[in-house]
């Protein structure tokens, strides 16, 4: 590790509690003072690349393996783009339902895994209690209810996506044009059977979370929070659509950028910066350009930018989270939490309401068309927008390949924050502790980045902080196996 | 001709003349594991995974006919061992990555790597280069997946009368091929040829249709390699008026 001249430098390395592996620079300048926050993804993994040459009808089954997390995305999003490519553009009822209950299945186990196992924690001990407590053991230790109803809710998800997909992770279920099966009445009644305990423990974790962040408002509005740009998808009619709809891009104050774009039309209004220390890229909209383009994605953005829910109960949570700002929209980062359990609630109803729609067993599971060259998917992964792009050759092979996975669209963002908090906790401080870098990953943890997707790293990195002197020489150092 | 007696593992069968070691194995319940063996072609001897040992001595059970009280020894852990050696050679050989692969569930190899209790190769993968022919409209050739057990060259000149497949190289250089430097819409195969179904790998593909059975639902999902349908219905080669 090599000091910047006249500069301390804070390794956080891994940043623990999210997917993947990622770590964070901060310099410090001789006041102590910090001159530099970065968050470096130091996985390499290189998807685009290594798929091309291989059938297309394999990307929804290939692409997955991006992730064990939210696979599901992943085999959705090619899905979508694969249906392009095979001249679908409509899915038979029955395919387009089992296809929403699997995204939805994935929607609530993914949100459950990451609130109650994740960020929970911080959220209930406090960013700065000891690390000892910090984390899932401490939560089974002292909020026993809590850690149990987490496993269930996840298991339940979980259940839905193996119904859906054949396997609970990496499932087959999206082929092109379709799925390659519904639902028997069985599966269907067993899977009745627990969502009125689901969606009551749905709203306990919107009230969470809804608490935590009123108790704290104050706190959070400082909290590694800026203004930004947000995008997401919405329906037609503008409500908000986790699977499919036009892509939506809204300002600071609320007032739309870009609006129902069609997902094949997205690098009109997307572009993607490079940096030379990440192999993460920075998207940004074009129309503003790379300064000030850049956005945020995932659950506060799609709270933020759709103009209603079409469930009930989702919908009133939404309105009273929009109420915090007055209906402009809400940019504090730590009301992530908050979104992402109003989605969870969102998704329990859309269950609820596809476990008792009559498609959902039955049997006309695939379309066909004419083929194309190209295709498109658009999704709203848990993390934010997820696209898939594809260009096949007549043979089938796949030649080009692009993915810009959400945890990509929020590397401005996650980076803005961190140097936020580091700013607030760190500069000027004499001394550096273990809480005060907790903080830097509380607000990262904020986004449920997916370190894993965003870089298409294998192996276990310790944990190594490091103060370095304005000569390079190791002031401090911390480490963690 | 009288019946013939002989031993598999201690446990005594009859049989006909003229049958194979395999076959007569068959015939009693006795599952011998196989790879270029397909009902229906002449056997061909070229994988060894049915290697049995013969009065002590190694043969293919594909190939050797019985005998008048011959023993043979089959499920051994010797003989277990071998084979397993050779489905390992075979996985590292070529490129098999099963999780992705649409043949997954319904491929013999990797069937029989599950049977055998193999969860990862002990040999160095080789990570050889290998194409794609995805040329023909209907049908696809991944080489990266290929075994070499010829049972998709041996249908085609035995049971469809074309001659579409051969072999180039020797060793590790061998490959499945067309006629040289030719792609497979070159050829005169066509997607209905019983050898596009002979594949016991993922090897040979149609094109449209992959992922089409859930997972659950696949052939070996139903039961195990060797628990009484050793070779898949679909894969089964139909005679007709053939020899």
């Amino acid at each position: 590790m090599v000091a910047e001249s006249g500069s301390k430098r804070i390794v956080i390395e891994p940043v623990t509690r999210v997917e993947g592996h990622g770590k964070v620079t901060i310099l410090l300048d001789d006041d102590n003072r910090v001159t530099q926050a970065r968050l470096h993804i130091v996985e390499f993994r290189g998807f685009e690349r290594f798929i091309r040459g291989r059938p297309f009808w394999e990307m929804p089954v290939v692409v997955q393996r991006l992730c064990g997390i939210c696979p599901v995305s992943h085999h959705l999003c090619a899905a979508k783009a694969v249906d392009k490519i095979i001249g679908v553009d409509r899915l038979s009822p029955t395919a387009e339902k089992i296809r929403r209950l699997m995204h939805y299945g994935q929607m609530f186990q993914s949100h459950s895994l990451h609130f109650f196992h994740l960020a929970s924690p911080d959220l209930l001990f406090g960013f700065g209690a000891d690390p000892a407590l910090r984390n899932v053991v401490g939560i089974i230790r002292d909020h026993r209810e809590l850690a149990v109803q987490a496993v269930m809710m996840r298991k339940y998800g979980q259940e839905i996506i193996q119904a859906t997909a054949g396997k609970k992770i990496h499932g087959t279920g999206a082929i092109p044009g379709g799925v390659n099966k519904s639902l028997s009445p069985a599966e269907r009644d067993r899977l009745r059977e627990p969502v009125d305990q689901m969606r009551a423990w749905a709203h306990a974790a919107v009230d969470i979370a809804r608490r935590y962040t009123l108790e704290n408002l104050e706190l959070l509005k400082g909290f590694g929070s800026f203004e930004s740009n947000h995008l997401s998808i919405v329906r037609d009619d503008g409500a908000l659509d986790l699977y499919d709809g036009g892509l939506r891009a809204i300002d600071p104050d609320g007032a739309t950028i870009f609006d129902h774009v069609p997902a094949g039309a997205y690098l009109d209004h997307i572009a993607e910066e490079v940096r030379d220390w990440s192999y993460m890229k920075f998207p940004f909209i074009r129309s503003i350009g790379p300064e000030r383009g850049w956005y945020r994605v995932g659950p506060l953005s799609r709270i933020n930018a759709c103009s209603f829910i079409d469930t009930q109960e989702a919908e009133a949570a939404r309105k009273e989270f929009m109420a915090v700002t007055n209906g402009r929209p809400n940019h504090i980062t730590m009301a992530y939490h908050w979104a992402r359990m109003i989605e969870v609630l969102h998704a329990i109803e859309r269950i609820d309401e596809l476990l008792h729609d009559p498609d959902i067993t039955g049997d006309d599971l695939t379309r066909t068309g004419e083929r194309r060259p190209e295709g498109v998917g658009i999704l709203e992964a848990p993390r934010g927008t997820l696209f898939h792009h594809y260009r096949v050759g007549d043979d089938g092979l796949v030649t080009m390949c692009n993915l810009i996975v959400s945890t990509t669209s929020n590397n401005e963002p996650m980076n803005r924050a961190i140097t936020g908090v580091a700013e607030q906790y760190i500069s000027g401080q004499p001394e550096v502790t273990e809480g005060m870098l907790n903080s830097i990953e509380v607000a990262i943890r904020a986004y449920d980045p997916c370190l894993s997707c965003a870089t298409h790293a294998l192996g276990r990195m310790p944990l190594v902080v490091e103060v370095l002197g304005p000569d390079g020489s190791l002031l401090a150092e911390g480490r963690k196996a | 001709m009288s019946e013939i007696t002989l031993t598999i593992d201690g446990r005594e069968i009859t049989t006909q003349p003229g049958r194979t070691i395999l076959e007569a194995a068959e015939e009693h319940g006795i599952y011998i594991p196989r790879l270029c063996h397909l009902p229906g072609l002449k056997p061909f001897g070229g994988c060894r995974v049915c290697t049995v040992l013969v009065n002590g001595r190694s043969e293919a059970a594909c190939t050797q006919p019985v005998a008048q009280g011959i023993v043979v020894e089959n499920d051994t852990e010797q003989l277990r061992a071998w084979r397993r050696n050779i489905i390992e050679m075979l996985f590292v050989e070529g490129n098999h990555f099963c999780p992705s692969c649409e043949k997954s569930g319904d491929c013999e190899l990797q069937a029989l790597a599950y049977r055998m209790g193999i969860s990862a190769p002990r040999h160095p993968f080789l990570w050889p280069r290998r194409e794609v022919d995805a040329s023909h409209p209907d049908v696809l050739i991944d080489h990266n997946r290929c075994i070499l057990c010829a049972r998709c060259a041996r249908t085609s000149r035995d049971i469809d009368g074309k001659e579409v497949f051969g072999f180039v190289g020797r060793g590790p250089a061998r490959k499945l091929t067309i006629n040289p430097g030719a792609r497979l819409v070159d050829s005169a195969l066509d997607v209905t040829d019983q050898a596009v179904n002979a594949c016991p790998v993922g090897a040979i593909l149609r094109k449209r249709g992959a992922y089409a059975t859930p997972v659950g639902r696949r052939h070996y999902d139903r039961a195990p390699i060797g628990s009484g349908i050793e070779t898949p219905a679909e894969l089964t080669i139909d005679r007709g008026d053939q020899p």
